[in-house]
């Protein structure tokens, strides 16, 4: 049982203890005087109002507290009747309410309800669509009023998976591939990206040797401490590009119908080629990064981009891709925009060339970067000067490490 | 196993209950020299005697005052409202004493007591006598509600509600007492709370209370023959709690979901079902829910006219197939 302050008057809100005629231990009995109080209006003495023992006491002499405060702790001695047939005290209701029924609102959206035709889908319709890569737009429905419902989304499917089977055993020609989720959307967004952005396209060499013996030092340094990482070429390229584009940021951008916007975080997306077609992890705040939080960040992004693993948040947004084939010896090619980003870089091999060193005919490795630009957001000026940032940072790779 | 008809089934759960634990009560108008005005509690006196039986004067608010005092002092009373259509002459004690006293005592007092009652239509006893009220009682929280549909599921949920610690309003419907079922020997224990798939079908979800199950069965059935179209049937049986498990589960298998209501249609229970499956599967969802109910006015004494406004076979039939365009 709790002892409270009490109560002294409307307007009183705490009352100072004088002196406690009880101390922690004493047994109490209803009507005996417990504790002495002063208000500023008034002094009394409070008593008990249960039997038992007195076996706490919280705020001491010469202390106030606020009206309702527990002052002291009595113990209960059995002086409170026992409630006959112990009254439901800790009985679990064997079905219990949830009042506050939790409602889980689904978090996806799906599309609007209606289409730009006019036509009705409903929700199932909707997500099914989406689950399944069903272009809504070229369907046509059967519900009431031609609403597309769930039948309408399972023949679309059917049709696409059966046309492939035929094809296959009939001519001997060919062979056909049912197209994977993943491929009808790579198809769709970069059929887009071709068809609505104004691509233009820059290019530079960079000297990459200064950066090459670096990374040589660094992959040995790491060896001899026992960290399993080894630094590449990709890893200085995200680098370079998130310290150009802090540099540049207007490249960091995409374009809508009424603004262009500009992103405040250094995302980078790369190109990763995966069985099922091509994935762009992203790394985040890349700019923040050391080059061996990159690498190692990179190295499981990669891994599990391969196995189909990839958090949708891991995949999707970006503000700048990179795309790197210098792997596979391509000198030199133009990467297709990744919308709604506004620049892509190509990245090729660093290859031995000669190279003017003033009259003097010398060799270096250089490494051709093509930058592909979306003019509406990006002008050519612009694009040049991160190109130059970005060349400036690979050729001084010092400056990447700080 | 025996087949039992839904009125003996309410005495043998009241039995059970009352052979097992001597605080378990029993009062009402009429229930004992006269064996109940629906003849669903013969016996009941002669086997646990009068101190335990007791008839009770014409007066609705002295037998939830009796029991609810009962309740709190220790006793589980099972209280008999003769009609459901009576709970408006002791609303009092419904929905702002028994209701309210485990809350308003901090867990203290509970009353642990169940009223049951004949609820529905189908009977002809006119449009005070009649209603579906499942509903009044749905909307007072610290409730719990349930109605069965089938003699097993009347023991069961008897003795699932007289084993609850809180108040629960279990509502007999009148128009289901003939009705006869399987019942397997020995004691029968249900749970409060719990749905059940009494037809399983893949086309839709029909969900339905009371009387209303064996009319939506025959409706599947019809359905199934006459237009192939595989309807599952959830007889929802308790309203607090709601099994949102298995019927949002059911939903999400179906993606297409009627409700048929015996009560009339505004703030009827499948109002506040649909409005769940709205929220939580909207996007299992092929087409609108829709509500089967009776239309919002009194009922009818003349048979024909009553008939008419309860939702039966045909009309459920003709909304499905409409719903599902076949």
């Amino acid at each position: 049982m709790d002892v409270l302050m009490p109560q002294l008057g409307e307007t009183v809100s705490s009352g100072k203890i004088i002196s406690w005629f009880k101390k922690v231990g004493d047994k109490v009995a209803p009507g005996e005087d417990l504790f002495e109080i002063e208000t500023d209006k008034t002094s009394m003495e409070v008593p008990a109002t249960v039997s038992g023992t007195l076996a706490e006491i919280r705020v001491g002499d010469g202390i106030e507290a606020p009206v309702g405060a527990v002052v002291a702790i009595i113990r209960d001695e059995g002086a409170m009747a026992a409630p006959r047939h112990e009254l439901a005290q800790g009985v679990e209701p064997l079905t219990r309410l949830d009042p506050f029924n939790e409602v889980r609102t689904p978090r996806g959206n799906y599309g609007p309800a209606r289409l730009a035709s006019g036509i009705c889908v409903t929700p199932l319709a909707r997500r099914l669509a989406r689950e399944y890569g069903v272009d809504l737009a070229a369907i046509a429905g059967s519900g009431p009023r031609d609403r597309i419902v769930k039948a309408d989304i399972e023949r679309a499917r059917s049709l696409v998976a059966e046309v492939p089977a035929p094809a296959a055993t009939q001519s001997g020609g060919y062979t056909e591939t049912p197209l994977t989720n993943i491929r009808k959307i790579i198809a769709q967004r970069l059929t887009e990206a071709k068809q609505t952005i104004p691509h233009f396209y820059l290019t530079t060499d960079v000297a990459i040797d200064k950066l090459l013996a670096l990374r040589t030092e660094i992959n040995s340094s790491l060896a001899a401490q026992k960290i399993d990482a080894k630094i590449s070429v990709n890893d200085f390229a995200i680098r370079g590009v998130a310290i150009a584009l802090r540099q540049v940021p207007a490249v960091n951008a995409t374009f809508t119908a009424t603004a262009i916007r500009q992103y405040r975080d250094v995302d980078v997306s790369v190109a990763v080629a995966t069985n099922d077609g091509l994935i762009t992890p992203i790394i985040r705040r890349a700019d923040t990064k050391t080059l061996l939080q990159v690498s190692t960040e990179m190295k499981s992004l990669v891994a599990r981009a391969r196995d189909g693993k990839l958090r949708p948040e891991e995949f999707q947004g970006g503000g700048f891709s990179i795309s790197n084939l210098g792997m596979y010896g391509v000198k030199q090619f133009q990467a297709v925009i990744n919308p709604p980003q506004a620049c892509i870089l190509a990245i090729g091999a660093g290859e031995r060339r000669a190279v003017a060193r003033g009259e003097i005919l010398g060799v270096a490795t250089l490494m051709t970067c093509t930058l592909s630009v979306d003019h509406r957001v990006v002008d050519g000026a612009l694009g040049g000067r991160f190109l130059q940032a970005f060349k400036a940072s690979l050729e001084d790779p010092i400056s990447l490490l700080v | 196993m025996a087949e039992l008809t839904y009125r003996d089934a309410v005495t043998r759960g009241i039995a059970q209950e009352m052979a097992r634990d001597e605080d378990v009560v029993f009062l009402g108008e009429d229930i004992a020299k006269a064996g109940g005005v629906f003849k669903t509690t013969v016996g009941l006196l002669e086997q646990f005697g009068p101190r335990r039986v007791r008839d009770t004067p014409i007066s609705e608010q002295a037998i939830m005052g009796a029991a609810m005092g009962a309740a709190m002092t220790g006793l589980k009373p099972i209280a008999e409202i003769m009609f459901s259509d009576f709970f408006a002459v002791c609303f009092d004690y419904i929905a702002n004493e028994f209701s309210k006293s485990r809350y308003m005592s901090n867990g203290q007092v509970r009353c642990p007591l169940v009223v049951r009652t004949a609820n529905g239509a189908g009977v002809r006893f006119g449009a005070q006598h009649s209603q579906s009220v499942e509903n009044w009682a749905m909307m007072i929280p610290g409730l719990k509600v349930v109605a069965p549909s089938t003699p097993e599921d009347v023991i069961g949920l008897m003795a699932a509600a007289v084993r609850d610690p809180d108040p629960v309003i279990f509502f007999e419907h009148k128009g289901l007492y003939p009705a006869k079922g399987e019942v397997p020997d020995g004691e029968i224990v249900d749970t409060l709370g719990t749905a059940k798939i009494v037809r399983p079908g893949k086309d839709t979800t029909i969900l339905a209370l009371a009387m209303m199950v064996p009319r939506a069965l025959a409706a599947a059935e019809t359905l199934k023959t006459e237009a192939g179209i595989d309807c599952e049937v959830i007889d929802v049986r308790s309203l607090v709690p709601l099994d949102t498990k298995t019927i949002l589960g059911s939903v999400a298998r179906t993606n297409r979901v009627f409700t048929v209501e015996e009560n009339p249609r505004l703030c009827g229970w499948g109002a506040e079902l649909v409005s769940i499956i709205a929220d939580e599967a909207f996007y299992d969802l092929d087409g609108p829910p829709v509500r089967i109910t009776t239309p919002h006015v009194p009922l009818p004494a003349a048979d024909t006219l009553e008939d008419i406004v309860l939702p039966n076979e045909a009309r459920i039939v003709e909304t499905v197939r409409r719903g599902l365009g076949a």
